[in-house]
């Protein structure tokens, strides 16, 4: 459900290869009668989807979706309209802004102080939003000022420096105002012609409210003139300047709305924690939101929504609790395994082999030591019992862990060196190895684990899918 | 007065520090266009490759090995082992990037820099371990002018550094390697086709500069004393900060830069105050990208159309 995608393409487009875009559209859809219904449902056009989603998106709080998963609902609403913002400066203008976080913590800090007791100013959202907005949008050009300079590498260096300072800044700068590593706490809550939102049912309905807004406003401006002068910028700024499209207003244009959203986001985010901290606006919330965009595909709206979304159920929601955690593991390992292992004979010996390696393993250290197989998965649920004689774990399980954790990353390198029969046949101690390394470490650690994973994300995706779940292939020319 | 030059011999010897690890990184874009952003990770692991040396030879009161074996151990496992490290990483995460979108590489190397910092957490905990270096260096032994120390550490650093550099300069401008690795970095497929083996050198590159990177790790953790998971996040910014204020790819300007950087570190820290430290350091680097975007010793690109 892509809402980026068009009808084959007639003649060349702006930032695809004639050839490589009818081959992608032809690899886009799937066969059979799901291609004919992929294909029907293009043709609704993009915001009958855009409100059936939105209204879908808001069916869920209505079929008992509470607490702690509407929390994270929230987060990942909030981390989508951030990926959504991020597309249009890194998506579509192609400027690397690795200060993009910073953005968000200006519209949190801002709105912190215009409505709270910090400084004594308590404004309500009417007021205090658009103000914020704006000012994030006038620092955005500020920011964007050096684009005007600097192309690629150095404005990634600079905008990282960005973001950085702005943390430290946070941090140490006027703790009076901004308090420091303390932050600003007891921030009103979002309130607009005498009613108040404290509820987090109203907070999820107002951020998907917002996010729809967003994305229908970015999506008209993707097809704009400024849209296309945007991607027409990020291919090739030379060949733009030369059509006459004025560069540096463009760049700076894709700063201020990237900065806008960013801010509308951050806002709300303040109003719903109640608090804002300087470690809230730190390089990994960056990089959980890059994680976001790059996994829904670079370029594309749906995309940055729908990898923001699964991002932060992956990291907020699953990861949480042991049980589902361990779903999430092994059934991402036995999806991987059933999607890319073919004929289905040899996926079959694969499994087979990984069971009886376990058993095997598990029986004979089981009786040379007892004590190495006393610890017991630290998974729960039936997952545990399925694997309570299969898998290895030592009464005292972190050093064999973490010894475990390093071979696993050697072998899982190794595993992408080799071809052919090896590859298979190694594939069956990886599996195990990592069986182990969950039960004896990754399940324990969920706050690391969450973290290696959005690592994990960022590298995996961009070797084996730089276009993400749902972008299109970009061709670059060879610079 | 004497203030001065101890924060002066202070910044000198940091200066030297963050120039290996900003060599490392200014070498890696140099063959290869790629802003390695897990490079001061590579330092952090080489600073806990330092630290569990100390311990397997009886740790810092009880060393069962002689003083200056025990450093040349340390510095040679760090190197070794970060060195192989890097090269892994380049075979892994970076290869199948090189003809990709220029945005492709970067990501990946943010999401390396973001796995080893984890993997180091998840490893070694999140508490700092301490290499107490006192206990088996006596620090007072150094040289002592006036009212100025330089103790033996801060010697050991900066003639260990200097060689180093030197030995790298003489390196990259003397033997047959430098040379591809210059050619390499001028144009890699020019290169190729005058039969040089782009990959290996590529890979020769990454383990020098991990290396260095490592040997600065264990230098640091001799230096600083103290070693935890997200040392390498800050080096490595300061390092990024000094590679780019000297001109990015450009050899002398690391060493510059570095020098720069760790002056500017230590007279901000002595005169100013410690808290507002990383923030001038990070706008001094804004205000010289933004005033000559080449760096101080790099030369400004032409774009060909």
């Amino acid at each position: 459900m892509s809402l980026d995608s068009q009808p084959p393409p007639a003649g060349p487009q702006v930032g695809a290869d004639e050839w490589v875009a009818r081959q992608a559209h032809r690899r886009e859809h799937l066969p059979s009668w799901l291609g004919v219904a992929q294909v029907r449902l293009e043709r609704i056009g993009w915001w009958p989807r855009l409100a059936i989603a939105g209204l879908a998106g808001s069916m869920l709080p209505l079929i008992g979706l509470g607490g702690f998963q509407l929390q994270v609902g929230i987060d990942a609403l909030i981390l989508a309209m951030l990926a959504v913002g991020l597309n249009v400066v890194v998506g579509w203008a192609g400027l690397l802004d690795l200060g993009y976080v910073a953005f968000f913590g200006f519209g949190a800090y801002g709105f912190a102080l215009l409505s709270s007791s910090q400084v004594g100013i308590h404004l309500s959202a009417p007021a205090s939003l658009p103000v914020v907005m704006v000012g994030a949008a006038i620092l955005g050009l500020l920011v964007g000022l050096p684009s005007r300079r600097l192309i690629g590498d150095y404005l990634a260096i600079v905008t990282l420096f960005f973001g950085e300072a702005f943390v430290e800044f946070t941090n140490n700068v006027a703790p009076g105002t901004l308090g420091g590593p303390n932050g600003i706490v007891g921030i009103d809550p979002i309130s607009a012609f005498g009613k108040q939102i404290t509820a987090n049912t109203g907070y999820y309905y107002l951020l998907v409210i917002l996010l729809v807004a967003s994305m229908a406003v970015l999506r008209l401006l993707d097809t704009s003139r400024t849209g296309r002068a945007w991607r027409a910028v990020r291919e090739d700024p030379l060949a733009a300047a030369s059509m006459t499209i004025p560069v540096n207003r463009v760049k700076l244009m894709a700063f201020a709305f990237g900065a806008m959203v960013a801010a509308l986001a951050g806002s709300v985010f303040a109003a719903q924690q109640i608090s804002v901290f300087p470690t809230d606006f730190d390089t990994p919330y960056l990089i959980l939101i890059y994680a976001g965009l790059i996994l829904g595909g670079v370029g594309s709206i749906a995309g940055a929504v729908t990898g923001a979304l699964v991002v932060t159920v992956i990291y907020d929601g699953l990861l949480r609790s042991p049980t589902d955690s361990g779903y999430l593991f092994y059934g991402l390992i036995l999806l991987t395994l059933v999607v890319k292992l073919r004929p289905w004979r040899r996926l079959g010996a694969v499994l087979a082999a990984t069971a009886a390696l376990g058993f095997a393993a598990h029986a004979i250290v089981g009786a040379i030591s007892a004590s190495a197989v006393a610890g017991g998965p630290q998974s729960t649920g039936w997952i545990a019992d399925v694997l309570r004689d299969w898998v290895i774990v030592p009464a005292n399980p972190q050093v064999p862990g973490n010894y475990g954790f390093v071979l696993l990353v050697c072998l899982l390198i190794a595993l992408v060196q080799i071809k052919g029969r090896w590859r298979t046949i190694l594939l069956v101690p990886t599996i195990y190895l990592a069986s182990f390394v969950w039960e004896t470490r990754l399940v324990i650690e969920p706050a690391i684990t969450r973290q290696l994973m959005i690592g994990a994300i960022l590298i995996v995706m961009m070797i084996a899918r730089p276009q993400g779940l749902l972008g299109t292939r970009r061709v670059e020319p060879p610079t | 007065m004497a203030f001065f030059f101890q924060e002066l011999v202070n910044g000198v010897t940091n200066g030297a520090l963050y120039a290996l690890v900003a060599l490392g990184f200014s070498m890696v874009y140099g063959v290869l266009k790629l802003l390695n952003f897990a490079h001061g990770d590579l330092y952090m692991v080489g600073a806990f490759i330092g630290y569990f040396v100390i311990q397997w030879f009886g740790g810092p009161t009880a060393l069962t090995i002689p003083v200056p074996l025990l450093l040349l151990i340390m510095f040679i496992l760090a190197a070794g082992v970060v060195g192989g490290l890097g090269v892994a990483i380049e075979r892994f995460a970076y290869r199948p990037l090189r003809d990709a979108p220029r945005i492709a590489p970067l990501i990946t190397a943010i999401g390396v820099s973001f796995f080893l910092e984890n993997a180091a957490l998840l490893l070694f905990g999140a508490q700092y371990r301490v290499y107490n270096t006192a206990d088996f260096i006596s620090l007072s032994s150094g040289i002592q002018i006036g009212s100025v120390t330089i103790d033996s550490v801060q010697i050991m650093v900066l003639v260990l550094g200097l060689v180093l550099m030197v030995g790298l300069r003489e390196l990259v401008n003397r033997t047959k390697l430098g040379k591809q690795m210059r050619a390499v970095a001028a144009d890699r497929e020019a290169a190729e086709m005058l039969g040089i083996n782009v990959n290996r050198t590529i890979a020769a590159t990454f383990f020098l500069g991990s290396a260095l990177a490592g040997v600065a790790g264990v230098m640091a953790g001799l230096l600083f004393n103290q070693v935890n998971n997200t040392i390498g996040f800050t080096a490595g910014l300061f390092a990024f900060t000094a590679a780019v204020v000297g001109g990015i790819g450009s050899l002398p300007g690391a060493m510059l830069g570095g020098l720069l950087i760790g002056l500017a570190q230590s007279f901000v820290t002595g005169y100013i105050s410690s808290t507002y430290t990383n923030l001038l350091v990070f706008a001094l680097l804004i205000v010289v990208m933004l005033v000559r975007p080449s760096g101080l010793l790099g030369r400004a690109q032409l774009q060909k159309v």
